[in-house]
């Protein structure tokens, strides 16, 4: 029988599965709570650094908070609590010492919903680099192109830096929230249903980009669309009731799971539940 | 038919047409035994009504063929199958190519009546080319179970006892040949046995595969051309 029955506990990966990839992320007895509600248990993630990592799961699960405890965007809930260890980078992400802007801006991040600033095209991706002291109009002006071409937007926009980005459409808009984290130069990208509010056609050129965007960053996926994850994503993980119970290479996960549960979601499939 | 929880999709719509694919292909299996046994009866008692029958069947196999083949293309098209699935489907779409290829052979093994005419050859090696038959049609009803059932333990079995019909059909090889070096005037008719021997043969490898299929169906792995058949060993840990 080709899948098993989970085991409670252990994350279910081959022990030789990233040897010898440099790591971008990692969880070690991951705990979060909220006001008492555990949301993750024991988890257990190891991201590699320039690969595509998805994160699936049923809803409530708990792939956005694990997503969101490698930018600490978690600390602004209140009565969260986290336990056990967040690396990014090689770098304890909890430590006292940490710089929460330091650790933004390395861990860029992308919601469903594309969130562009009312301002102009050019002043979105030049946002975080004037914040960042940057005044060199001739500077500016090169990072912002690079940054817009790096997101695949550019041919797009060249003549329309100076409009409104909320007359862009919605797959535009979330390619230029793409090419504004981009900007300060982050490591990492974490992408929450990114695509999620995207029309088909845009869906697909931004799994296009999130490829790409894979020689230089690293990316870990939140999505709830599986054909996504197999897609675009490398390595896929799958989470169920704050647990991460499965990961693998993506070719693995979607044609031979090694766990009951997992062939079950990604078949969509009914269980009886034991518990 | 359930260990792989074929049932169980959320959707049932799903779940009906998987079933219906299944039975399909264990109705062209059918088909496709009766084929033979037909074949092999009408090349006993060299009954020409029995060939035409045979013949005449060969458009229902190719049509079954292509009928399971196009709901395959659907299913890949409209379901985006993954897993066991996935791997259901691929396998359904090789093992029916193999069923369509043993009906072939059965109609080639049905035609060799025809082409004996009255040619009298000694008993003792239409003897031998039906006990090759019936150990080949054991085999095909044998493999078409394992796949009802899906049991990929009986599918290693099954693939392991062809040797069985390797022996007999180098047994039989090797008498024809002597035969025709003996008496020259039997060429004719002991070369159409030796083709029915190869035909027989030949459906004995079309079982293997179709065993490998369901090995593939069931564990995850494929197992073609890893000389398993040769092998005593147990079927590989999916790594």
């Amino acid at each position: 029988m080709s899948a098993r029955d989970e085991d409670i506990g252990a994350t279910v990966m081959p022990p030789d599965l990233l040897a010898g990839h440099e790591l971008a992320l990692e969880a070690r007895a991951l705990d979060l709570d909220y006001s008492g509600r555990r949301a993750l248990d024991a988890v257990n993630l190891q991201v590699p650094r320039r690969q595509v990592t998805a994160l699936i799961g049923p809803s409530g699960c708990g792939k956005s908070s694990l997503l969101r405890c490698f930018n600490r965007l978690n600390d602004e809930i209140a009565g969260c609590r986290v336990s056990g260890e967040v690396r990014v980078l090689g770098l304890d992400a909890y430590a006292p010492a940490t710089s929460l802007p330091e650790l933004r801006r390395r861990v860029g991040m992308v919601f469903q919903k594309p969130n562009p600033f009312p301002q102009s095209v050019a002043d979105n991706v030049a946002f975080g680099l004037r914040l960042a002291g940057l005044r060199s109009r001739l500077e500016l002006d090169d990072r912002i192109e690079a940054a817009l071409r790096a997101a695949g937007l550019w041919d797009e926009v060249r003549d329309r830096l100076d409009d409104s980005a909320l007359r862009l459409s919605a797959g535009q808009q979330q390619r230029l929230v793409i090419a504004r984290a981009l900007a300060v130069e982050p490591e990492v990208l974490l992408m929450d249903e990114p695509a999620s509010m995207l029309d088909p056609i845009s869906t697909l050129r931004f799994e296009e980009l999130v490829v790409a965007l894979r020689e230089r960053y690293s990316v870990l996926l939140v999505t709830h669309n599986m054909q996504q994850a197999a897609r675009v994503a490398d390595y896929t993980a799958f989470m169920q009731a704050g647990r991460l119970l499965e990961f693998d290479a993506t070719d693995r996960i979607f044609t031979n799971p090694r766990l009951r549960g997992t062939e079950d979601y990604i078949t969509g499939r009914m269980r009886e539940t034991r518990d | 038919m359930d260990r792989l929880h074929l049932g169980q999709h959320i959707s049932q719509q799903f779940n009906s047409e998987l079933a219906a694919l299944t039975k399909q292909v264990l109705a062209m299996g059918g088909l496709v035994e009766a084929q033979l046994a037909t074949a092999l009866e009408a090349l006993a008692a060299r009954d020409l009504r029995q060939v035409a029958h045979v013949v005449a069947r060969e458009d229902e196999v190719n049509a079954a063929e292509l009928e399971i083949d196009a709901r395959c293309t659907q299913i890949l098209a409209r379901r985006q199958p993954a897993a066991s699935d996935l791997r259901l489907v691929l396998a359904v779409v090789r093992m029916v190519a193999n069923l369509e290829r043993i009906g072939d052979e059965a109609e080639r093994i049905a035609r060799i009546a025809e082409k004996l005419g009255n040619a009298e050859l000694p008993e003792h090696y239409a003897f031998k080319l039906a006990q090759m038959g019936s150990l080949v049609r054991d085999q095909l009803r044998g493999t078409l179970d394992t796949f009802a059932r899906m049991d990929e333990t009986r599918a290693l079995e099954r693939l392991r006892r062809d040797r069985e019909v390797d022996v007999l059909y180098k047994e039989l090889t090797r008498l024809l040949v002597d035969l025709m070096q003996r008496e020259s005037e039997r060429v004719p008719a002991a070369l159409e046995m030796l083709w029915g021997a190869r035909a027989l043969e030949r459906i004995g490898d079309r079982c293997k595969n179709i065993c490998e299929q369901v090995i593939y169906l069931v564990r995850g792995k494929d197992v073609r051309h890893t000389g398993l058949s040769r092998s005593a060993a147990p079927l590989p840990e999916t790594k």
